[in-house]
């Protein structure tokens, strides 16, 4: 890889300002602009930069109610950076082409795909993980009601069902069964366990009340 | 990983047109689900990615002054799908975007993606340099045919488009709002995308450079009812084999006026004036019905592999249409 992650310095090689990964991000830049620090309109014709092909951005990046701030390149998606960047594995890499839902994420409390995801395009929002449904030590509601009903087989499809349910359940509290099917039918389970995933989510709706 | 691309995310509209304007090669990343699946499997190159995501002014679903709705080209299809005032006046498009791929896609994905997506045939999506990709031949044509196109290939290129949106607002007389180098202008849905004999290598008239904005639906028509059916072989996550598009207006139990567009069926969202001419002036009986189920399939032009699609047609609209007759 060209770049490490982890890197704790800007390996742009001064090609873009740090005014430059500021003004290019979009949290930042509404940030400075609402402090009138750089109210005042450059000469050039784009107020927002271009980051350079190759090159790394400085973003935050908000997981499990935690800022984190990390050096990404603009092709990372958040999948990457998740497992990558913040050694997060419980989300999972499947198709890596938003066929499968392995890899899904809560974005502001929807569910979304993590590999189709840049990572670039996540700052400013409260992304939440498996790892993020932890209460403490002990498993979320969630995450019980699937251990409890044997909701998994092999357990790779099993985060991204988890986070699935868990974003139905913010939205719906009270899923009809349909609602449940429908809202399921972005994750695949090759294990087909999805009699027990479909009781887990009952189960664990009735756990959250 | 991705292959390296430029990126920027500007705040205003203005800014995203120019460094498109500047790009060898730009795209612009919306919701980005096509995109980035299109940018890993090598489909096209991109060596600049603009991101509209940060144009607050091209979100939200708002009534327009004169009755009709302004859907903004970031409004996820979750929130077409969902919003009470597509849901009530609309139906057919609402109807049209709950059926989009699956729910974190239809989370993700964009008004405005699911009217410029790429196509899924698999010899476009595959290692095949095809017409569309600037090559010499459609493989579709004498390959595995499947999923590919009764009407409108004109002996070029024989995908279907995958859009389940975009035949409901052709068929609902939207219009697609587009900003680009030389200012505004707007497009007909039903005359937004690009039909393989005019051009090839682009699925809609959007010109370099250019963004979609927004769409606008009029204020629907005295005894509107709209609708949308959509076969497909899984209830999740696939692109229509056929479906159809109704947007009738209706005097009592006679079709005063409507138009008809068929998906899984073109290049285009196809508009079927053969069944609007069997329907128009009648009541939707049992004769009419089975007149217009045969009429949607008239022209067609089957390939070796997909010959079901006649019955499906036929099918999808004969049931569709004793549905819409019953309100």
């Amino acid at each position: 890889m060209k770049h490490d992650p982890k890197a704790s310095h800007c390996q742009c090689g001064g090609k873009i300002s740090r005014r430059g990964f500021i003004t290019a991000l979009g949290v930042g830049a509404a940030g400075v602009a609402a402090s009138g620090a750089m109210t005042a309109r450059t000469a050039t014709a784009k107020e927002t930069p271009m980051i350079p092909s190759g090159e790394t951005a400085r973003i935050d990046l908000t997981v499990n109610d935690r800022t984190h701030t990390l050096l990404v390149e603009p092709r990372w998606t958040l999948l990457h950076v998740l497992r990558e960047s913040l050694g997060m594995t419980g989300t999972k890499a499947g198709c890596e082409r938003g066929e499968c839902g392995a890899c899904t994420v809560l974005i502001d409390d929807i569910p979304r795909y993590a590999c189709l995801t840049l990572a670039v395009e996540a700052q400013g929002r409260r992304i939440v993980t498996l790892e993020g449904l932890m209460e403490g030590e002990k498993l979320g509601p969630v995450q019980e009601a699937f251990l409890e009903e044997d909701a998994f087989q092999c357990g790779y499809c099993t985060p991204g069902q988890i986070v699935a349910a868990e974003g139905l359940l913010r939205a719906d509290p009270n899923p009809s069964s349909e609602t449940i099917t429908r809202a399921m039918s972005g994750n695949l389970c090759r294990c087909g366990t999805y009699p027990h995933i479909h009781n887990a989510i009952q189960s664990a709706a009735g756990k959250r009340r | 990983m991705l292959p390296n691309f430029a990126y920027s995310r500007p705040r205003k509209l203005t800014d995203a047109v120019a460094h498109l304007a500047d790009a060898k090669n730009g795209r612009v990343h919306a919701g980005g689900t096509d995109l980035i699946g299109c940018l890993r499997d090598g489909i096209f190159k991109a060596d600049t990615l603009v991101s509209i995501s940060g144009l607050t002014d091209l979100h939200g679903i708002e009534e327009t002054g004169d009755g009709g709705l302004r859907i903004g080209a970031l409004a996820t299809i979750t929130q077409v799908a969902d919003h009470p005032l597509v849901k009530e006046r609309y139906a057919g498009l609402a109807q049209g975007a709950s059926e989009v791929a699956s729910p974190q896609l239809r989370n993700q994905g964009t008004i405005g993606g699911n009217l410029c997506q790429k196509p899924r045939c698999w010899y476009y999506r595959g290692e095949f340099h095809c017409l569309r990709k600037g090559g010499g031949a459609c493989f579709a044509a004498e390959g595995d045919n499947t999923f590919h196109c009764l009407f409108g290939s004109d002996d070029v290129c024989h995908i279907t488009h995958p859009s389940d949106t975009a035949p409901n607002l052709a068929a609902l007389n939207a219009t697609v709002h587009i900003t680009g180098p030389e200012g505004k202008r707007t497009v007909a849905a039903d005359a937004f995308h690009m039909p393989p004999s005019v051009d090839v290598q682009a699925e809609t008239v959007l010109r370099p450079g250019e963004i979609v904005t927004a769409v606008t639906l009029p204020p629907p028509p005295k005894g509107l009812r709209s609708s949308y059916r959509k076969v497909r072989a899984r209830r999740s996550w696939d692109f229509a084999l056929a479906g159809v598009a109704l947007a009738l207006q209706f005097d009592g139990d006679t079709v005063r006026n409507g138009r008809v567009f068929l998906s899984g069926a073109a290049p285009v969202p196809w508009r079927s004036q053969p069944v609007e001419k069997a329907i128009i002036g009648k009541k939707l009986d049992d004769a009419t019905i089975k007149k217009a189920a045969k009429a949607s399939v008239e022209g067609a032009m089957p390939l070796a592999k997909n010959g079901y699609k006649i019955g499906l047609f036929q099918g999808a609209v004969a049931e569709e249409l004793t549905k819409i007759a019953a309100g």
